[in-house]
């Protein structure tokens, strides 16, 4: 039997059903072992989807068969595919890692609730990424959100929970007003699936209700993304809860929300919505501006590890908002491929933390003084994932700014002033990241850590996994760009 | 092996060396630096290898793997490039002779990372000797700053870090914030990166853009060391001498100079640049960097950091020479690059030798050191002629060609500025040399021998080479003059 056509509806389901199960293995290690599987089997389930895409092809399923627009369609395509990629390997590599990470964080009686959860999270933002209509979408970004208020709140630390607190409020504002746009423009169009709302869209472009539901939509996709400067749940949320969740979620929470963003806006609005680009060229792109440089002069002087690369994560979301706000091809393939890329630094450098974590209470910078003394390999994988997210030759990192600069060239009359913004802001990433490294090198030890030597050699083993995947994706970039360019012109052309 | 195979050796050979003294670091010292010691040979047998076809006139080249379309990481061995790459991994036998002496001398902690991160370094300088492209230069570029960051901050305390995070933070700096604009807008412009003989701008770029480019690359390149990016050579003369010898006389800086003037003549195009005013400005900058670099090291009382001070001075010297743009003085670039390796890594040699003897770093603790260091104050002194230029050393036949250059384009500055500097730099290594030999020495100081043998044996091959480079220069003017065939005299 070829399971290909059933792909898309597989990978929610296999989560999705998976996550209660989990729950009932209570013997050690057992639910660990269940959710690290299906995660592996969701992981092989987006590569298999991203390789019948890579071409340009898009896989649809219909629900219950009942076909579109009356019954639920998914849709995969190649950004559907690249996103899935992030979400599935970020929420694979995470798990794996995890298992020591968890057990020093989590009581063993609470482990199964905690994978069911990440199971849930990983179902939901798989969803959204399948989902062709704009309720599924809610319904799936409700999911996801719930599940991850409960893995964050999860860890042993107490400042998670007001920290859960507010994102749970602006989290529940943004996919509100989402819904309150989406609401409207069914109103109006009398349809849900995207690919009817955007044939049928044109007709009522004019009416009020339409623009403020563009309006709506977009601030409320912006808060989930955490767009400057509606990003002030951030910083917190990841910086108190469990690192193996602030794994998963730095390299995909927020970019599902600029998934759906990008894709709402080009695919339904952008040319059936007369002045549309105006929203790109004069809301969108100065706000990723000031994102990107107020974000990373904030990172420079902030104290806490965990939290200073969190802030530098609003400034990476201002990347993927400022490529995407050129509306061109170039603008979009350097937005998808560091979708891709910035997944894989920020990511490496997070479970390099969990890595320090595992000796260092403390994870305020001056407290890890030293650290590369008795952890050589943690903080060498520090050194060349931070590389990477600053984007020297030869790593990741460098092939989306080099894709970004060259799109912002083709701007015009600011092209120049653009430019200046995203090399100003990568010299800011190399104060950030070096005081870091400086610190873990060259600075006397301050605090002693609980038992001198690595991080476990599961925990270690993927953290170079991870730091090499930024070394080879920065010379041989093939795959994500490939999927990157096929989004780009797929969205340009609107048939996704 | 085929030249291509052996220019991909090149490339993998000093990564392998690397991997050796890593490994051979844990079973013993002396298996280390024989791996460290073999390497260099093997390399400089394999690089030197090469010259017999690029003097039949062959460009080997290989293609390694398309990162972006067009974008290719790529080799290709031309005149400039190979003279670089056969100095610096000549020098590498000799320079690891030096650092065994050196770092035992001195017992130095953490040797096997030094000797290994020596071997990337050399890869590094291999890769942007033989780059065939500007993404492949600036690739290997950035490879050499972070593989000698740990060199430079090799001591570790509080002052070294502080000086290391200058180093980075200008390299890093111009390199992310200028080189790479300037190489985007190339690509943007030419739709190409390669480095192709007549240049590639010519027709895509005009007017003021041409000098704002060039700009863009001088200062981009921040090894070159053009005031006012030049902050980070003496700040990374707190490195151990080996690494200031090797990389911050030779390897580092001449990435610099020898990247400017690969740019000037495979990118813009020697004719195009001197049809358009706009570039002029670079002599300029070059001689107010030559002649201030010299004001100030006339008042250095640290030995490297007046040597220092005297690189940052001479390295302009080659941009300039690139900058004049008539035949005649890219030779003289080329053979500058040669002429000022040979004397001031015997010059860096003569100072860590000085300091494995007697602990002695300042200038007026030299007073009479020539009688108890006969050997290394003889090479120190005929370091400092050539870097004043006076026959028969290397630095005579290098200034020559730069003025004959600068005579071909009737350029009237950069005349002027080689004169007075040959001037300020006599005014401050002749009373060196004076003092080092005739003056009485003070008393109550330490008593002290030549430096280890393996150490001398080092600066008296380089004062061999400074010299010989006088004599036997034929060759490597024979290989530049190909560099610049079809150029208008």
């Amino acid at each position: 039997m070829d399971l290909t056509p059933h792909l898309p509806a597989l990978q929610v389901v296999a989560p999705l059903l998976a996550a209660p199960l989990v729950v009932l293995l209570k013997p050690r290690g057992l639910a660990w072992a269940g959710a690290s599987a299906v995660a592996g089997l969701a992981f092989c389930i987006a590569l298999a989807m991203a390789r019948a895409v890579s071409a340009g092809a898009v896989l649809r399923y219909d629900m219950g068969g009942w076909s579109a627009p009356y019954g639920i369609e998914l849709a995969v395509g190649p950004f559907s595919a690249l996103l899935l990629l992030i979400i599935t390997g970020a929420g694979l590599v995470a798990i794996i890692a995890a298992r020591t990470s968890v057990n020093r964080q989590i009581d063993a009686a609470r482990q199964p609730l905690f994978y069911s959860a990440w199971l849930l999270a990983l179902a939901g933002l798989a969803g959204i990424a399948v989902a062709a209509d704009a309720f599924n979408i809610f319904v799936f970004m409700e999911i996801s959100s719930l599940a991850s208020y409960v893995l964050i709140a999860g860890g042993p630390d107490r400042r998670a929970l007001p920290a859960v607190f507010k994102y749970l409020i602006m989290g529940t504002l943004g996919a509100t007003f989402y819904l309150i746009g989406v609401g409207m423009i069914y109103m109006m169009t009398g349809t849900l699936n995207l690919a009817d709302m955007e044939a049928r869209i044109g007709e009522v472009a004019h009416t009020n209700p339409v623009l403020v539901a563009a309006g709506f939509i977009t601030i409320g996709l912006a808060l989930k993304a955490a767009v400057f400067p509606l990003h002030v749940w951030l910083p917190n949320a990841y910086t108190h809860a469990p690192h193996m969740v602030t794994v998963f979620l730095a390299a995909c929470g927020t970019k599902v929300a600029v998934y759906v963003l990008i894709r709402f806006d080009f695919f339904v609005f952008q040319a059936n919505l007369p002045g549309h680009e105006l929203q790109s060229t004069f809301f969108l792109l100065p706000l990723a501006v000031l994102g990107i440089l107020v974000a990373s002069a904030v990172a420079m002087f902030e104290g806490h590890l965990k939290r200073r690369l969190a802030t530098s994560s609003v400034a990476q979301i201002g990347y993927i908002i400022l490529g995407a706000s050129f509306a061109t091809e170039a603008g979009l393939l350097a937005s998808g491929t560091h979708l891709f890329n910035h997944a894989l630094a920020k990511g490496g450098l997070f479970l390099a933390v969990a890595c320090l974590a595992c000796h260092y209470r403390d994870l305020r910078i001056d407290q890890l003084a030293g650290a590369a003394r008795s952890m050589p390999f943690t903080s060498a994988a520090f050194v060349v994932c931070g590389l990477s997210l600053i984007g020297v030759p030869g790593t990741a990192g460098f092939i989306s700014k080099w894709l970004l600069i060259s799109a912002a060239l083709e701007q015009g009359d600011f092209a120049w002033v653009l430019v200046a913004i995203v090399l100003v802001s990568s010299l800011m990433a190399v104060v950030y990241i070096w005081r870091v490294v400086e610190t873990l090198y060259f600075r006397p030890a301050v605090a002693q850590p609980s038992s001198p030597g690595e991080a476990p050699l599961s925990l270690l083993l993927v953290t170079w996994l991870v730091a090499l995947a930024n070394i080879g994706f920065g010379l041989a970039p093939q795959f994500p760009l490939t999927l990157s360019s096929a989004a780009a012109q797929l969205l340009l052309g609107h048939t996704l | 092996m085929s030249a291509e195979t052996a220019v991909l050796v090149a490339l993998g050979l000093p990564l392998l060396v690397a991997l050796g003294i890593v490994l051979a670091g844990r079973v013993a010292d002396n298996l280390r630096e024989a791996v460290t010691l073999g390497g260099a040979l093997c390399l400089a047998w394999v690089v030197w290898g090469l010259l017999p076809d690029l003097f039949a006139g062959a460009r080997p080249q290989v293609t390694l793997s398309e990162v972006l379309p067009g974008l290719p990481i790529a080799f290709r061995v031309e005149p400039l490039g190979m003279l670089f790459a056969a100095l610096a991994s000549g020098l590498w036998i000799v320079n690891s002779l030096y650092s065994i002496g050196y770092m035992r001398g001195n017992n130095e902690r953490k040797q096997t990372r030094f000797y290994a991160c020596f071997a990337l370094a050399l890869a590094a300088t291999m890769g942007i000797a033989f780059a065939a492209n500007l993404f492949t230069l600036f690739l290997f570029y950035e490879m050499l700053t972070l593989s000698t960051y740990p060199l430079v901050s090799h001591k570790g305390d509080e002052a070294t870090v502080r000086s290391a995070r200058v180093y980075l933070g200008v390299l890093l700096g111009t390199s992310i914030g200028l080189f790479l604009p300037a190489i985007i807008w190339t690509y943007h412009v030419a739709g190409s990166g390669d480095f192709t003989a007549g240049g590639i701008l010519a027709g895509n770029i005009a007017g003021a853009d041409v000098g704002l480019l060039l700009a863009l690359f001088v200062f981009g390149v921040g090894k070159a060391a053009v005031m006012p990016v030049h902050r980070w050579l003496p700040a990374a003369m707190v490195a151990p001498t080996p690494v200031s010898a090797l990389l911050h006389a030779v390897a580092v800086v001449k990435a610099g100079v020898f990247s400017i003037t690969k740019i000037i003549v495979y990118i813009f195009g020697v004719d195009f640049l001197f049809a358009e005013p706009s570039s002029g400005w670079l002599v300029f900058a070059t001689a107010f960097t030559i002649i201030t670099a010299s004001l100030v090291a006339l008042r250095q009382q640290n030995i490297k950091r007046l040597l220092a001070y005297s690189t940052v001075s001479q390295l302009s010297y080659v941009v300039m020479a690139a900058a004049v743009l008539k035949p005649l003085a890219e030779v003289g670039a080329a053979i500058h690059m040669v002429a000022h390796a040979f004397g001031k890594i015997t010059l860096f040699f003569a100072a860590g030798a000085i300091y494995t003897a007697a602990k002695k770093t300042e200038l007026h603790q030299l007073r009479g050191i020539g009688r108890r260091m006969p050997w290394t104050m003889g090479a120190f002194t005929i370091g400092a002629l050539s870097m004043i230029g006076v026959p028969p050393t290397g630095g005579f036949v290098s200034k020559w060609y730069i003025l004959a250059g600068a005579f071909q384009a009737d350029n009237l500055l950069a005349i002027f500025t080689v004169i007075a500097s040959t001037a300020l730099n006599a005014a401050y290594f002749l009373p060196i040399i004076f003092m080092a030999w005739f003056a009485r020495e003070e008393a109550g100081g330490v008593e002290h021998g030549e430096a280890p043998p393996l150490v001398v044996l080092a600066l008296l091959i380089t004062a061999l080479l400074t010299l010989g480079f006088f004599f036997f220069n034929g060759p490597v003017i024979e290989l530049e003059t190909q560099l610049v065939e079809g150029m208008t005299p």
